[in-house]
């Protein structure tokens, strides 16, 4: 629940600071969706990839088609977001899970 | 070609109790298929059961009633060995009629 | 002052450390089964062992009624039919599913999962329908419905009332790393929901999420394949468990996935000794 709204709160900030600054453009939001791909690549090989990440990567895309980069850069920027979590949280679970075992 | 009405009737002292599963899509109307078109509607619209040379019970189904419908109800007299003839007839003209034993 | 909090902080890592070990040492099938039988029958103990099967029916009185009421006729009767169906018509080549199994397929649902110590994997039984259809020259069916469910479920029937006996080979250390994988499987945290199959069947069983009850993870592989209510129509072992992975926001993995046969194998064993229920009916 914590991280799920540090996660809301940190899109929220993201996306009010992106409309703050000069105007995104394709290559601005060329590079945030690589690093959001590669990111959700990465959580693919963990096997924990989330719904939500891939519904952000295709809003950016569609943003992006659509030619509004704002929109598009600040939904990479979230999906990369997610998934770095998604990852976070593999790692963290590899070793948890063993804590809820029937004893 | 096995037939989609299964039913069941079992007199008792004054009332017969029917139970009747049908096999039938319903499909309303409303719904989309996988590609986004609206997956026309194909539903049974009338249902009645008859024995004794009367009509015992009739259903007026829509597309509000959900795939393979079931249906429970009791009707006054009905006795052991008599007929009891279910016949359904949906939105295409398609119909399938069935007849039982009542128990 | 600073060598007491030093002192201080390197107790605190000591215990901390002898925590971890403690919780990594592996515990044993026989351990886990007693302590997994244990917490469920402690927590329900007016409901009969056997009943554990029925998943949510077992849980709540009001839904077990409506339940009853629909097996007279329940809904997967057609699935059954076409089953039984399937089940019996030769191949191409003049064989059938029977020549496939032992005891021709006939009351054999609950020895599945197997673990396959030629191949190392563990075979689920919708593997093993598949395995024959390819064995016999056919197209082997999607994982998730329709003729793999009914085929599985006309299998399930046969065996009704068949306790499960699902066996790791002694002395295999890759049928046991299966099975610990599935256990694993079973009690990790995944998708944006962060919830764990235990989460809700060992957390919660009986209790509300939305307006389902949720059955408890004791017998809950004994009632598959099931007709839901929800679905509108059948689903197998796969589509119940990749519906649980998107549910909680996960993306599912390939149906039939090791990681999802391993978790299968672990909840199969677990249920040892309750019978077969399957097909069943869910809301």
């Amino acid at each position: 629940m914590r991280i799920m709204t540090s996660i809301v709160a940190g899109a929220a900030v993201l996306m009010a600071l992106t409309s703050a600054h000069a105007a995104e453009t394709a290559d601005t939001f060329k590079a945030a969706y690589e690093k959001a791909e590669a990111a959700n690549k990465k959580a693919g090989e963990l096997r924990n990839q989330w719904t939500t990440t891939a519904a952000a990567l295709k809003a950016a895309k569609k943003a992006a088609d659509e030619g509004n980069f704002d929109v598009a850069t600040s939904q990479a920027k979230h999906a990369e977001a997610l998934a770095n979590a998604s990852i976070a949280q593999t790692e963290r679970e590899d070793k948890l899970w063993q804590n809820a075992v029937i004893r | 070609m096995a037939s989609t009405i299964r039913v069941r009737a079992i007199a008792g002292a004054d009332t017969t109790e029917v139970q009747a599963l049908v096999q039938h899509p319903m499909d309303s109307g409303f719904v989309k298929d996988s590609k986004g078109n609206l997956i026309p509607p194909h539903h049974i619209e009338t249902v009645q059961f008859e024995t004794g040379g009367k009509t015992v019970f009739t259903a007026l189904w829509g597309p509000a009633v959900s795939k393979d419908p079931f249906i429970k109800f009791a009707f006054k007299g009905g006795k052991k060995g008599d007929d009891l003839k279910i016949t359904w007839i949906d939105n295409k003209g398609a119909t399938d009629t069935t007849t039982a034993k009542i128990m | 002052m600073m060598r007491g909090f030093a002192l201080l902080v390197a107790l605190g890592m000591l215990a901390g450390s002898q925590l971890a070990r403690a919780e990594t040492a592996a515990t044993s099938p026989e351990q886990d089964f007693k302590a997994f039988r244990k917490y469920f029958t402690d927590k329900f103990p007016k409901v009969q062992l056997d009943d554990f099967a029925n998943g949510p029916y077992s849980m709540n009185e009001g839904l077990r009624k409506q339940w009853i009421e629909k097996e007279v006729f329940p809904p997967y009767d057609f699935a059954l039919d076409k089953g039984k169906e399937l089940f019996e018509k030769p191949f191409k080549n003049g064989k059938t599913f029977a020549d496939c199994f032992e005891n021709k397929g006939i009351g054999v649902r609950q020895n599945y999962p197997y673990f396959d110590e030629k191949t190392n994997e563990v075979i689920t039984l919708e593997v093993a329908v598949n395995q024959c259809l390819e064995k016999n020259g056919e197209k082997p069916y999607n994982y998730m419905k329709d003729d793999m469910a009914a085929v599985t479920a006309y299998m399930a029937f046969t065996s009704r009332g068949k306790p499960f006996d699902i066996k790791i080979p002694k002395d295999n250390p890759k049928a046991l790393e299966a099975y610990q994988k599935g256990k694993q499987y079973f009690y990790q945290r995944r998708g944006q929901f962060n919830f764990s199959c235990a989460s809700c069947h060992v957390q919660a069983p009986g209790e509300h999420i939305r307006a389902e009850i949720l059955a408890p993870a004791l017998g809950i592989m004994n009632a598959l394949p099931i007709y839901r209510s929800e679905w509108g129509g059948m689903g197998t072992t796969s589509r119940r468990l990749t519906s649980c992975n998107s549910q909680v926001r996960g993306v599912p993995l390939k149906p039939q996935d090791p990681e999802y046969r391993d978790v299968e194998y672990y909840l199969s064993y677990m249920a040892n000794g309750i019978p077969i229920s399957g097909p069943g009916a869910r809301p």
